[in-house]
């Protein structure tokens, strides 16, 4: 029982990242009827915000000290981050909390990003077939990432969480248990946290907005709403900057759990289209569901008892889910009739 | 059977001879070197393979990449196991990656669009982890499956003594690391065209063509579309094993990096990069990759130094700096924005882009300007 929850659990952070990835794949392809590439380059994007985030923070001045001397008899360098220098304490603090500080940077950042791509370049393809939208997408990320690369080199740069947080909770004494039965990392019960947080405000701009009842009506019928003088591709356009706002935070707060590269993009790229097209092409609770599942699955398919009858399961759950549920069910899990159901 | 229509002939010859005498035209881009001749040939045939299952019936298949692993592995066997000869090698790696692909293939096949292209990309992942973990008996995982000086080699050792050091593939004699693998390889690529031309000419590539243009007509037609393109799938994929027991006789090692998808999205690049659908389009788009891949990751600072030496100081610095950006380890940078520009401006590829210029320059005609109706749509 104890090990079914620890598994549990700990699929839940994957699943969170897996579910906003998703969520904004599907928001655009909901919406704009794009099938994009690219969006997992706006989540390597967003955990590069963060980096940069973090290194603007701890540019440091360099000052000659005047009496000490190096152990190599010159003038010993005294470093101190500009942020220290200019708020003290709090500059500790800041540069202590710059990852989740760093999600506030991302919003309009992100927002930016998105907008500029939509703009820029995938507006010239709503027309096109959706084979090639998959190929611009797919060369736009592979620039992305080439970009990411000459800015912040091949290697994964670590980004620390802040000291508050760094250990692990006790989970068990919640479920009545004795204490120490189960931990589980706080930053991992954070970021789930964040997701839930993040899936539910998007959930409730789309459901309780009058900007939102507008995309939902564009969504499912998107001339008549263009009929009645409503500029729908104004609206449209600003979901593809929300749905890069949702995968760029979703970035941010993932580095500390898997230190940001260039590749990242391309590594969740891939797992995030199978939980599109599991959870349904245009379905959002589709998305999130299928995200959670898929992340927990995954945890399970890794634990040594399955394993021993399975061997490899762990590698290939996702895929093995994704291929079974495309052939019984072709529209995936909570997809829309007739929503490209071929 | 072996007649081609005249002007299918003349292409036939042309690339016969283009192909051939590859070693002569290419020294003057420094790319004459056998190590990368093999590799023009091998993707060449590989994009070939391709064209037959994404040009004619427009799925986009993204898990190419298993087969072309497949096959190596395949190769790397029969050298271990029977001889070091590359027929068998060839045979065994065509055949195996023809059984895979049936079985992906039919699986896959069962949808189409986007769906199919995630079925695919799953299938070639699941190979990809799977060879690097659990399948370690027969891929060797992470270090790659190689030669080793106690392979039992049944048929060599049948007849000759086992040497000292590692045998070499050969074929009836010829060292198959060299020329004589470019040799080998050129030939099948020819031989590959060659089929690919009968088989877009025949009523089986018409049949092809129209799944392309409209599945449902055909379908109405009273036609069952399954078989056709599943056909279509396993050729190509015996395409690609053939080009991965290639890439195994030319240098006999095979790697599970070969089937990432990474991999197949680099021979989905090449193809729309030529020119989907055309017959010389998809070998030209890998060509072209393929010469970037080596030749412009080879540049390095001082290479480009020298290249600017004819500038002020001042400006050499920043245009080496500037170039630096795109050649070298940033060449997938240039490859990434070439793409993008292709196929936002030219989405037919390179061959479209011949075919605009011939059009505007020699036959005085306006190029047609590009319809984007339904007819052009992939399979959905």
């Amino acid at each position: 029982m104890d090990a079914i929850l620890v598994q549990f659990l700990n699929g839940l952070d994957k699943g969170g990242a897996y579910a906003l990835i998703a969520l904004g794949l599907t928001l655009v392809f909901g919406t704009l009827g794009v099938v994009n590439f690219a969006h997992g380059a706006i989540f390597m994007i967003g955990s590069f915000v963060a980096v940069a985030f973090r290194q603007i923070l701890t540019w440091e001045s360099v000052v000659l000290s005047e009496t000490e001397l190096s152990p190599w008899g010159t003038a010993l360098e005294i470093r101190t981050p500009y942020a220290l220098e200019w708020f003290g304490d709090f500059g500790n603090i800041l540069i202590d909390f710059s990852v989740p500080i760093a999600v506030l940077l991302a919003i309009p950042v992100m927002y930016l990003v998105g907008i500029s791509m939509e703009r820029g370049l995938i507006k010239h393809f709503y027309k096109r077939p959706h084979a090639e939208q998959i190929l611009v997408t797919f060369g736009l990320a592979i620039v992305l990432g080439e970009v990411a690369r000459t800015f912040f080199g091949a290697n994964p740069i670590p980004q620390p969480m802040p000291e508050a947080v760094r250990g692990a909770a006790d989970i068990g004494v919640l479920f009545g248990m004795a204490e120490n039965a189960i931990t589980y990392p706080w930053w991992r019960l954070i970021y789930f946290i964040f997701s839930l947080v993040v899936i539910g405000a998007v959930f409730a701009f789309l459901r309780f907005t009058t900007f939102g009842l507008v995309v939902r009506a564009g969504m499912s019928d998107r001339e008549t709403v263009e009929l009645l003088g409503i500029n729908i591709d104004r609206r449209f356009t600003i979901m593809f900057g929300l749905a890069a706002v949702v995968a760029g935070v979703a970035g941010v707060m993932y580095t500390p759990l898997l230190p940001p590269t260039y590749s990242l993009g391309m590594d969740f790229l891939v797992l995030s289209f199978v939980v599109v097209v599991v959870g349904g092409m245009g379905s959002l609770p589709g998305a999130v569901a299928a995200g959670f599942l898929l992340g927990i699955l995954q945890s399970f398919a890794a634990m040594t008892e399955v394993k021993e009858i399975f061997p490899g399961i762990d590698q290939v759950i996702i895929y093995l889910v994704a291929v079974v549920i495309l052939l019984v069910r072709p529209r995936g899990l909570f997809g829309r009739k007739g929503v490209m159901e071929t | 059977m072996l007649a081609l229509p005249k002007k299918e002939l003349i292409t036939f010859l042309i690339f016969a001879v283009v192909v051939l005498t590859m070693p002569i035209w290419l020294t003057p881009f420094g790319a004459s070197y056998p190590g990368l001749l093999q590799k023009f040939a091998i993707y060449g045939l590989l994009a070939v393979g391709f064209n037959i299952l994404f040009g004619l019936t427009g799925y986009l298949s993204f898990g190419h990449a298993a087969f072309l692993g497949v096959g190596s592995y395949a190769a790397v066997w029969s050298f271990k196991l029977l001889s070091m000869n590359a027929i068998p090698a060839i045979v065994f790696a065509v055949i195996l990656s023809g059984l895979f692909a049936l079985v992906i293939g039919y699986l896959s096949l069962k949808r189409s669009g986007i769906y199919f292209s995630i079925l695919t990309l799953a299938f070639a992942q699941m190979s990809y982890n799977l060879a690097y973990s659990v399948l370690t008996p027969i891929t060797n995982g992470e270090t790659g499956l190689q030669l080793t000086l106690q392979d039992p080699r049944v048929l060599d050792l049948a007849f000759s003594e086992r040497g000292a050091g590692l045998p070499l593939v050969e074929l009836f004699g010829v060292d198959m690391a060299g020329y004589g693998g470019f040799y080998l390889s050129a030939i099948l690529l020819i031989i590959g065209f060659f089929v690919a031309q009968k088989i877009t000419l025949s009523p089986f590539g018409l049949m092809l063509k129209g799944i392309k243009s409209n599945q449902n007509r055909m379908k109405y037609t009273g036609f069952n579309i399954r078989p056709y393109t599943l056909a279509a799938f396993v050729i190509s994929g015996m395409y690609a094993g053939l080009a991965g027991g290639l890439l195994a006789v030319t240098d006999p090692l095979a790697g599970a990096e070969r089937m990432q998808w990474t991999a197949s999205g680099e021979l989905v690049l090449m193809t729309i990069l030529g020119g989907v659908g055309t017959m010389f389009g998809p070998v030209l788009g890998a060509w072209i990759m393929k010469y970037l891949e080596n030749i412009f990751s080879a540049f390095n600072e001082n290479v480009l130094h020298n290249l600017f030496s004819f500038l002020p100081e001042g400006v050499q610095e920043v245009a080496v700096r500037f170039v630096a950006l795109f050649v070298g380890e940033g060449w997938h940078l240039t490859l990434g924005l070439m793409f993008v520009l292709v196929v936002v401006f030219l989405p037919g590829g390179l061959m479209e882009g011949y075919r605009r210029f011939v059009n505007r320059f020699f036959n005085g005609k306006k190029p047609k300007p590009r319809v984007p109706d339904k007819q052009t749509q992939p399979a959905e």
